[in-house]
């Protein structure tokens, strides 16, 4: 083969393999480790799929924060105004996360309808509130269900 | 009144950068070099009057003038004046603001030191770069003015800076950081000139590489900042997120990466034009890209400010006009400058674009991550997020493909080498990196990890070729010293970037693999061992800041017997806003960082949930951070880009084979 050629045919392989290589990482990267959003609503209608990776967000409920004496377990609800959902999560919670405030809570969700989360996100400032919760609150508003 | 001095001062900047825009192009597109004279001038113009936009706003903040709309959501008169100095671009307004001004400061950079440039060169180049300023100069007015007035009802005082942002990192974070985003406007800027003028040389790449070094300096530590950050402020002692901010501006800095390897193979030998005029578009438009995905609120991240969809439309139309400008320009232009040189199938060239391949499919997929909640909430398909186990999944094993070829490159010769040159050079050294990588995770004191084997091999791997390359050099100098300062600084700059690279390799693995942390509920008086460190739960204090108030918790830590460190990790409850904020305490060092956080009370007794954190080698990667920044500063020092630069194209495929 005339050697050009020869040369743009490896610069052509190294890019498809290189591509290949990497189209197939993210296939498979993507497979497990992408999560839905289920406002509160949702999960109570058992729209959400059991024991996958899936995240719930809304406003946590006034006075439903218990803590374990003796554990670092935490429960408390979130709601959309129109179905709660419960979650247990063990471990340090974000500074910012306080009853009615907004969060979104990852992890899977138990027969029992009570989100096991493996990790909690609040609001990190005054003013932002996370997107889907925000989206949630509204389509809950225009529902006509009034908070 | 300063705050109206500083809203018309951004204004005549405005004027100015329109008219930086418009006139000199003009002059270069007549042959007016009257016109294009002006340029150098009215760059440094637009520098002045957004220096003294700047200065005002930040007065504005010293005075405590909260009848500012900014000032009254961002500081507080209890803040401590450093702070209210930093709050100026603690907030979406004013960091624009510092977008600009870091923008006009490339500007006067390029208008001083590029004298040497032809006329018609440096006119297009500040043009391009002046339109650039119009577009955020507008934003920043017509969306999101910082000199906005709350009058009538000015505040009493103001509603304080997130206590998050209170911190001596973030004085420096977002300034670097910019000026390696804007820094590679330059890059940009140079490409699109060079495309109007359809002339694409080896001077032009010359012209061009220092900027673009210094930029992808700076973004490197500013990333690095970034991370560490997070690190001990945000109390939960991890160090990347693959956020999607934090992926806005590590893309840029992947793509500067090829851009930076692929500028060397044009200047050096006047390959992939074309394809290095590509890069540099591509790398500004991400950076436009992450200021977008910041600014918007469009994405679920740590740093988004508020949303609002006006804003970020504004980007998305002159992101649109960019990249859409500039790749127009290209395909009109570009075919007319395709190289005719011919380089090895084995050859550095050919390991240059190895580099370029993998770092371009590695910002792909990144850019793919990020954008994928994005798309599929755009198709109605749901609210998705991706979290950190992809970007794991395919960036590490891109990476690691990417390290045999960087551990050979130093050693490569331009146009032909061979594959028994290489492997005579590297026998040794691959024998000696193999041993080394299964020695070395024996020296840790758990079961023998085989990715921590592994990354010893790659970036041994890495020093190896640096090591080999350096003895080949200097076979016949008589004296090691003289050897030393024989080579240039370019070459300095290379070696102590790719050790960086291997450092943050160890860095990284070692931290992931050996991280020890653990989650409990301590009461004072309770002790746990971690790793062989014996934490002590001493006692909890009251504790009084300037602005705030604090839990503390102190802990001494003991190794054997011996007391290492009296440690005291802090809750803190901020005055002005109510806002609760941990810090994290570390005891630092090379090989490992002990790290406590407090959660919150738990029960009776005067327990907290407490994390305790084991991290060994996690300062690795910074320090490996540092010297890549370190050495693409270094670069820039090297006589040649000092020289004058001749006028007229220089030889091609030149001579100088052995710098980097």
């Amino acid at each position: 083969m005339h050697p050009v050629r020869k040369q743009r045919l490896w610069v052509v392989l190294s890019i498809v393999l290189f591509s290949t290589v990497a189209i197939g990482l993210a296939a498979y990267a993507l497979r497990g480790n992408i999560n839905l959003f289920y406002p509160p609503v949702d999960v109570a209608a058992g729209k959400a799929p059991l024991a996958t990776p899936i995240r719930v967000g809304g406003m946590v409920v006034e006075g439903s924060v218990q803590r374990s004496d003796t554990t670092l377990e935490t429960r408390f609800t979130v709601t959309d105004y129109q179905a709660n959902v419960e979650i247990v999560y063990e471990g340090i919670l974000p500074d910012l996360f306080a009853e009615g405030e907004g969060v979104v809570a990852s992890g899977r969700l138990g027969a029992d309808g009570v989100l096991q989360a493996d990790e909690v996100l609040a609001k990190h400032d005054e003013n932002y509130m996370p997107p889907e919760v925000a989206e949630a609150l509204k389509n809950s508003a225009t529902a006509g269900v009034t908070p | 009144m300063i705050p109206e001095l500083g809203h018309f001062a951004l204004v005549i900047a405005l004027v100015m950068a329109v008219a930086l825009t418009v006139v000199p192009l003009w002059g270069s597109w007549r042959g007016n070099y009257a016109a294009m004279r002006l340029a150098p001038t009215l760059a440094a113009a637009v520098t002045v009057f957004c220096l003294i936009s700047f200065v005002c706003l930040a007065i504005a903040f010293l005075q405590d003038d909260f009848s500012v709309k900014v000032v009254a959501s961002n500081s507080n008169s209890l803040l401590p004046s450093i702070y209210k100095f930093s709050a100026v671009w603690g907030n979406h307004e004013g960091s624009l603001l510092l977008w600009v001004l870091i923008l006009s400061f490339w500007l006067a950079a390029v208008a001083t030191l590029s004298r040497g440039l032809p006329t018609v060169m440096l006119a297009r180049v500040l043009s391009v770069m002046g339109f650039i300023g119009v577009g955020f100069m507008s934003f920043s007015l017509f969306t999101s003015n910082p000199f906005e007035r709350l009058l009538p009802g000015v505040p009493a005082d103001g509603n304080d800076l997130n206590p998050l942002l209170q911190d001596p990192g973030l004085i420096i974070h977002p300034p670097l950081l910019y000026m390696g985003y804007v820094g590679f406007s330059v890059a940009f800027a140079f490409a699109v000139a060079a495309l109007m003028g359809g002339r694409l040389d080896a001077a032009w790449a010359r012209w061009s590489r220092p900027w673009t070094n210094v930029a992808w300096a700076f973004l490197s530590l500013g990333i690095m900042l970034g991370s560490w950050w997070a690190y001990y402020e945000l109390g939960w002692g991890g160090w990347w997120f693959w956020d999607p901010v934090e992926n806005a501006s590590f893309m840029p800095w992947l793509a500067g990466t090829a851009l930076i390897h692929s500028l060397a193979a044009t200047e050096k030998r006047g390959l992939f034009k074309s394809w290095t005029v590509l890069l540099a578009i591509f790398a500004f438009s991400l950076s436009l890209l992450g200021t977008f995905l910041v600014r918007s609120g469009v994405l679920t991240s740590v740093h988004a400010f508020a949303a609002d969809p006006e804003r970020g439309l504004f980007i998305l139309a002159f992101l649109a006009i960019v990249v859409g400008g500039s790749l127009t320009l290209y395909a009109v232009r570009a075919p007319s400058v395709r190289s005719r040189i011919g380089f090895g199938t084995v050859s550095r060239e050919s390991l240059l674009l190895v580099n370029n391949v993998v770092f371009l499919v590695a910002t792909l997929t990144v850019l793919f991550g990020t954008l994928f909640p994005l798309l599929m909430d755009a198709l109605g398909q749901g609210k998705y997020s991706v979290g950190a186990p992809y970007f794991n999944a395919v960036f590490v094993p891109l990476m690691a493909c990417l390290v045999p070829f960087m551990g050979v490159g130093p050693i490569s010769k331009w146009r032909d080498d061979s594959v028994y040159r290489w492997r005579s050079r590297m026998l040794v050294p691959a024998l000696v990196v193999l041993a080394c990588g299964a020695g070395f995770p024996l020296l840790s004191d758990q079961s023998f990890n085989i990715w921590v084997a592994l990354a010893v091999v790659l970036a041994g791997w890495l020093v190896a070729g640096l090591v080999q390359d350096f003895r080949d050099r200097n076979s016949n100098s008589p004296s090691l010293l003289r050897s030393l300062r024989r080579q240039t600084p370019s070459y300095w700059g290379m070696v102590l970037a790719h050790c960086g690279f291997a450092l943050a390799i160890i860095g990284v693995v070692a931290t992931s693999q050996y991280n020890i942390e653990r989650d409990l509920r301590m009461a004072p008086g309770e002790t746990e061992t971690l790793a062989g460190y014996r934490f002590e739960f001493k006692e909890t204090v009251r504790l009084r800041g300037a602005n705030y108030l604090a839990d503390g918790a102190r802990f001494e830590v003991y190794q054997g017997d011996k007391l290492i460190s009296t440690m005291l990790a802090e809750k803190r409850r901020y005055l002005a806003s109510g806002s609760v904020m941990t810090e994290a305490a570390i005891d630092g060092g090379l090989f490992r960082d002990l790290y406590i956080a407090m959660g919150e009370p738990v029960g009776a007794g005067g327990a907290w949930a407490i994390r305790l954190h084991y991290k060994p080698m996690v300062r690795w990667m910074w320090l490996g951070a540092i010297f890549m920044g370190a050495g693409g500063l270094l670069t820039v020092t090297d006589r040649r880009y000092r020289r004058q630069p001749s006028r007229s194209a220089v030889p091609v495929g030149g001579a100088d084979v052995v710098q980097a």
